[in-house]
């Protein structure tokens, strides 16, 4: 089969400048992002995504909560903290030149000929605006070059520059359906099959979703809901020392983004080296016996959809092993990741919504002892 | 100067200079009725901005590809290449937008513009296109909501500094401000030096957290106020004073409880605190000003300033915690089902023909940037003027039919009850079934004795709905004119939330308690009879069910007099029968 012209990706977003600025700003340009490190408190939101960037095959992070919390700021804040990936070089697809079984067609055919050029870049974090079209997300014919030449050329989408890294979802719930199916099916089969205004094309597309939303403005889906490994709440410190620590943080931040972000500059650092070497350590962090049974005992207790729940929960512990340098899962680990993972999955009950953080604290309470 | 010797116009306009010292990135949120006093305080920002930033204007209902932008059709027809066409947000980049009738823009629509308010930019990931756009705004919402429950939607809410109600502007006063577009121009040179001093976000911060405020965008837009208060007063260290002026504006209209006028910290960590200040003073700046006694004072002077900024009606009200003032939730508005049959039309998406009703306008403007690549490929020689593939059709979306909220509204009094109120039931419980099945709500109101009650508010629960008919007790007085001023509340409510109310009336209509309570025929029909007048205003379908025994002609029956003042329908039931009357229901409910 003969392959599809691709068109290559830029390599970042074209900003299109507009010459009216008139009025003053708060703040200059927004670039850098607010420090990770720098968010205060939120220490269940901060872990979940470390997890997810230590092990990407948790399957995502929702954080579902209320306003103004900093969720999508966590998220932006992310990307800065990934170590870099390798890359073939040109692939639209960032595809992993090491993993030769999920090379996309035309690294396939490139590394038969020995031809495969790498070399280390970030790892993607794409949002999923609002308001995305359908032919933008999962790609489709190339409009300038059908326009000028009359040429059939495939341009990716937003899941094909998400490919090995993470796809970001605000406001999740706000969603529109045929978007929401497609990410499913998208995020289940770890590919993307276009077939559209007579092309054919599929490529590789495995991605860690992550969400955001607040639940007053409408429940999410539970397909979708299903989709994520770890599900957070995000509320609103209460305390006044946090919350007049999150303001003067904030503050601090508007008035000389630079200057905030070179003085967390250690600290995101010391995170990042942090992932790095959890990542590097996890696969010989041992998960005995124990650890298996206490999991099914508390997924069973729960009557959390069986092995999913149970697979994650092992995985979500063990990374957070990993991170905290320990050689084997313990309780404290499985403790510490349960409400993440068990939170969403519990069989809801509809005439009682507020219970399954009580329901989850107590089959923990159950299994590990008070 | 006290504010509270400030007119309410005075007020209103010292929020303009204010905003107009900074207004990208936040905004006002403006709850007037259209009118002089709204027009004059909007020609006054217009005067305190730049001369150079025009406000643009955006309508209520906005589709995605003209808020965000899109492909420009006819641009790139005539080109020959993608033509973006920019939406309102970005064309807005460094001004202000003007949102008409902001109570009844969608949970959608204000997520997109919260987010340009948040990131200063939009992505457009549509048509074809991948851009990033600057769209760094200010919003002034036009609110012309005229309940607590009919706001715009939270999430814009949260994000605009000021919340302004215009109500109490007196058209005299209009004309009379103090301040000039060169003193608000002066004080945004200045901004850039103002600094605020760490136990002043403190006690804005604390100040908050008591008004029972739970964003904290609050706080912080409270605190650029501050600061361009400061600025605005020539000097460059945030004051008291100033602090006060962004408490009365920012979060005195966002306070969900009351504030009490003092705290109440135990008297001895207050003694602890003095103590450790004495001894350890100076070891531990950070702490030490955070935990100041005299920061705590500060915020004392500010929730003081909160509750004098608060309308002392409102203030009892949150006191005895009956104010509706918790986030709004417009899930309902938001969350609107898209069908591909039925409702308004709202747009199209790509779909196959068997899917829904084709929208060709749409779909042609979907197959024409292809036109040239597909003539190419086409082998016939003398192709078809328009090459259209299944990938191009469109279909219309629709929004479905609102939601029908059945308000029956039973007498449960003497006259009425021990013979029928048994079929009553029967019939209400074959209704509820049905409203049920079209996942419609009811609500039940009773009137009996001296009083109407509502037993059961909108709900869709069929069980409880059940559980408050058996329960519901009969005897005494007819106040119906009570009965159907509860109903109108309830239909009033339901229609604030997109819901469309349905009135079921049953009734003999011997009305013997007026409105204030005491016995007397004459003058309970007649309330009863204005009460149905102002259920005719709102123009809702009513039906009207007659339980009264044979005897009278039909014009004299009260119950007749009832259905004809509130242009219902009327159904002259003696022997109330469960099927036929939830047949006559779902009748009035299809009807006008």
């Amino acid at each position: 089969m003969a392959t599809l012209p691709v068109k290559l990706p830029r390599e970042t977003t074209r900003t299109v400048e507009t010459p009216r600025v008139r009025l003053p700003s708060p703040s200059p340009d927004p670039n850098p992002p607010f420090p990770f490190t720098a968010i205060v408190g939120q220490d269940d939101m901060k872990l979940a995504f470390v997890i997810a960037a230590i092990d990407p095959s948790i399957g995502g992070v929702l954080a579902f909560g209320d306003r103004g919390t900093g969720k999508s700021t966590a998220v932006r804040a992310l990307a800065r903290l990934l170590p870099q990936m390798r890359s073939v070089v040109g692939c639209p697809y960032n595809c992993d030149p090491a993993a030769t079984a999920a090379l996309c067609d035309a690294c396939r055919e490139r590394a038969g000929k020995g031809e495969l050029k790498t070399r280390l870049r970030a790892v993607p974090v794409v949002d999923l605006p609002l308001g995305a079209t359908e032919d933008r997300v999962v790609g489709a014919l190339d409009l300038e070059r059908a326009l000028t030449h009359g040429e059939k050329v495939f341009e990716p989408g937003l899941l094909a520059r998400a490919n090995r890294g993470f796809l970001y979802i605000d406001e999740a719930n706000l969603l529109e359906d045929h978007l929401v199916d497609l990410l499913l099916d998208v995020a289940a089969s770890g590919e993307n099959v276009v077939e559209r205004e007579g092309l054919s094309v599929r490529h590789p597309a495995r991605f860690v979703l992550i969400g955001s939303g607040n639940p007053e403005e409408g429940e999410l889906r539970p397909q979708l809901l299903d989709r994520f490994g770890l599900a957070v709440d995000v509320k609103t410190p209460t305390d006044i020392p946090s919350r007049i620590e999150v303001v003067r943080r904030r503050d601090a931040f508007e008035r000389d983004p630079p200057r905030f972000a070179k003085a967390w500059a250690a600290e995101e650092q010391k995170l990042r080296r942090g992932i790095v070497a959890a990542r590097e350590r996890i696969g010989a962090v041992e998960a005995p016996d124990e650890a298996l049974e206490k999991a099914a005992r508390l997924c069973l207790a729960l009557g959390a959809d069986g092995l999913r729940g149970e697979l994650t929960l092992l995985r979500a512990a063990r990374a957070l092993a990993s991170f905290q340098s320990e050689e084997k899962v313990g309780d404290a680990q499985l403790r510490r990741v349960a409400p993440f993972v068990l939170g969403h999955r519990l069989r809801r009950n509809p005439l009682d919504d507020a219970g399954s953080t009580t329901r989850v604290e107590r089959a923990l309470g159950e299994i590990f002892g008070a | 100067m006290s504010r509270g010797a400030l007119s309410a116009w005075a007020r209103a306009s010292h929020a303009a200079a204010l905003y107009a010292i900074d207004p990208l990135q936040s905004g006002v949120s403006l709850r007037a009725a259209p009118g002089p006093a709204r027009d004059a305080w909007l020609a006054l920002l217009r005067d305190y901005l730049p001369p150079d930033a025009p406000m643009r204007r955006a309508p209520l209902s906005i589709a995605d590809d003209r808020l965000l932008g899109g492909l420009d059709l006819s641009a790139t027809l005539r080109a020959g290449r993608p033509v973006a066409e920019t939406g309102l947000l970005s064309q807005a980049h460094g001004v202000l937008l003007v949102l008409a009738m902001a109570e009844r823009q969608s949970v959608s629509a204000a997520a997109r513009i919260g987010a340009a308010l948040d990131n200063g930019e939009i992505d457009l990931v549509r048509d074809g296109l991948s851009l990033r756009q600057q769209a760094r705004i200010g919003v002034v919402a036009l609110d012309e909501g005229r309940d607590d429950d009919e706001r715009p939607p939270a999430a814009l809410l949260d994000r605009l500094a000021f919340h302004l109600d215009l109500a109490d502007v007196s058209h005299r006063d209009v004309l009379d401000h103090m301040l000039t577009a060169r003193d608000v121009a002066a004080a945004r040179e200045r901004l850039k030096t103002v600094a605020a001093p760490p136990d002043m976000i403190s006690a804005l911060v604390a100040a908050a957290a008591r008004l029972g405020i739970g964003s904290l965008r609050a706080p912080l837009l409270a605190l650029r106020v501050a600061r361009a208060s400061c600025a605005l007063r020539g000097l460059d260290l945030v004051e008291e004073e100033d602090l006060e002026v962004a408490v009365g504006f920012v979060l005195a209209p966002r306070a969900i409880c009351a504030p009490s006028a003092e705290s109440e910290p135990p008297p001895e960590e207050d003694a602890l605190q003095d103590a450790s200040a004495d001894t350890a003073e100076a070891s531990d700046p950070q702490n030490d000003n955070r935990q100041r006694p005299d920061a705590r004072a500060l915020d004392d002077v500010l929730v003081a300033a909160a509750r004098a900024a608060i309308p002392p009606d409102l203030l009892a009200r949150l006191e005895t915690g009956l104010a509706a003032r918790g986030p709004s939730s417009r899930g309902k508005s938001g969350a609107a089902s898209f069908s591909s049959r039925r409702g308004r039309p709202m747009g199209a998406r790509r779909g196959a023909l068997h899917e829904g009703r084709l929208s060709l306008i749409e779909t042609l403007r979907a197959a024409a940037p292809w036109q040239a690549l597909r003539r190419k490929e086409s082998a016939d020689a003398a192709p078809l003027a328009v090459l259209v593939r299944a990938d191009d059709f469109r279909i219309t979306r629709f929004r479905e039919k609102r939601e029908t909220t059945a308000i029956f509204v039973v007498d449960a009094s003497g006259s009425s009850a021990m013979a029928r109120l048994a079929e009553v039931k029967g019939a209400i419980e074959l209704l509820l079934a049905d409203c049920y099945a079209r996942r419609d709500s009811v609500a039940l109101v009773a009137f009996r004795g001296k009083s109407a009650e509502i037993l059961l508010p909108p709900t869709r629960s069929l069980a409880r709905a059940k559980r408050m008919l058996a329960a519901l007790p009969g005897g005494g007085g007819t106040p119906l004119a009570h009965g159907l001023d509860a109903a109108c509340a309830l239909a009033e409510s339901a229609r604030r939330k997109g819901q469309t109310p349905l009135l079921i009336l049953l009734t003999d209509g011997r009305a013997n308690i007026d409105r204030s309570g005491s016995p007397g025929r004459a003058r309970a029909l007649e309330d009863a009879l204005a009460a149905a007048r102002r259920l005719r205003g709102l123009g809702l379908s009513a039906l009207a069910v007659d339980s009264a025994p044979p005897g009278l002609a039909r014009g004299d029956a009260p119950t007749h007099r009832i259905a004809e003042a509130m242009n219902g329908r009327y159904l002259k039931m003696p022997v109330a029968d469960a099927a036929r009357l939830s047949q006559a229901v779902r009748a009035a409910a299809s009807g006008p």
